[in-house]
């Protein structure tokens, strides 16, 4: 199965709508509880990431019977330093987003906390692309 | 405890969620973060914050938190309100510091995070 949504960029009523409407497919697939929080959490933080950093993008996410796979990909300014980018702390964040309650420079961390793996791409300019997945229990 | 003993300590205002003040809570986390808020992993979690946005609400949906007190005096709007509705979270709006509400529920023995 495969859900994509469209991601605005700077507009933070908005933010987590994808997020919470793969929650509920979630749900109704009735997928464990504790692996919904790890996976949208992370669509979340990879979400506002979008919002907050990016000039809009999309999100696409896949299920299937072991793994839920989702990309992030946005047109922005891209992150120059990727590692950097990924230590706790490290926030380009602007004064609006700190308004909204974001920007301490955790959430990629957290992202790679929650996930199963963990692939980002950037390229300066053009975006970024984040690649999370997080495998579901074989029963 | 359970939120209608959180309320009373509080003297907090239940702005939805009345019919749920049953339930309880067995953690507390303040933060005005919401970076902070999405690295919790808590049950029975509630979360003190100051922060007053439809990302509070958002965030805890997220984070599967069902508990909050908005403290400081501030006001959830009706966005606000429709969503925690919506995900059965308890919303109450309480007139304390940040500090003062921490303390009053320390004092009444509740758990902090970490
Ligand atoms: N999609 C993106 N496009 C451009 N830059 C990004 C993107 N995502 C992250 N970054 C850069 O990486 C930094 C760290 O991101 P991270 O999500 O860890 O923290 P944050 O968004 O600044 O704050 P927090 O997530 O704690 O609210 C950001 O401040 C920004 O500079
Ligand atoms: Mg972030």
């Amino acid at each position: 199965m495969r859900f994509e949504y469209n991601i605005e960029a700077g507009n933070f009523t908005k933010a987590g709508d994808a997020s919470s409407s793969f929650k509920k497919i979630l749900k109704q697939l009735n997928v464990d509880s504790q692996i919904i929080k790890r996976i949208v959490v992370s669509l979340y933080e990879g979400e506002v990431n979008i919002v907050a950093h990016a000039n809009g993008g999309k999100v696409i996410c896949e299920v299937d019977t072991s793994r839920v796979n989702i990309q992030l990909i946005d047109v922005g300014p891209g992150i120059p330093d990727i590692e950097k980018a990924m230590q706790a702390g490290f926030s380009t964040a602007s004064a609006k987003v700190r308004e909204m309650g974001f920007g301490a420079g955790m959430g990629l961390q957290n992202i790679k906390n929650n996930a199963d793996q963990l692939f980002i791409s950037s390229e300066v300019g053009v975006g970024t692309k984040l690649e999370i997945i997080v495998n579901l229990p074989q029963n | 405890m359970k939120l209608q003993e959180v309320a009373l300590t509080l003297k907090a205002r239940v702005i939805c969620g009345q019919t749920r003040l049953e339930r309880d809570v067995e953690a507390v986390f303040a933060s005005d973060l919401m970076s902070d808020v999405l690295t919790i992993d808590s049950e029975k979690l509630l979360l003190l914050t100051g922060l007053v946005n439809i990302q509070t609400i958002r965030t805890s949906e997220m984070s599967d938190i069902k508990n909050i007190v908005l403290v400081r005096n501030k006001k959830a709007s009706p966005e606000m309100i429709a969503l925690a509705e919506e995900n059965r979270i308890v919303l109450m709006e309480c007139s304390y510091s940040m500090y003062k509400a921490c303390g009053l529920l320390f004092e009444k023995g509740i758990n902090p995070v970490y």
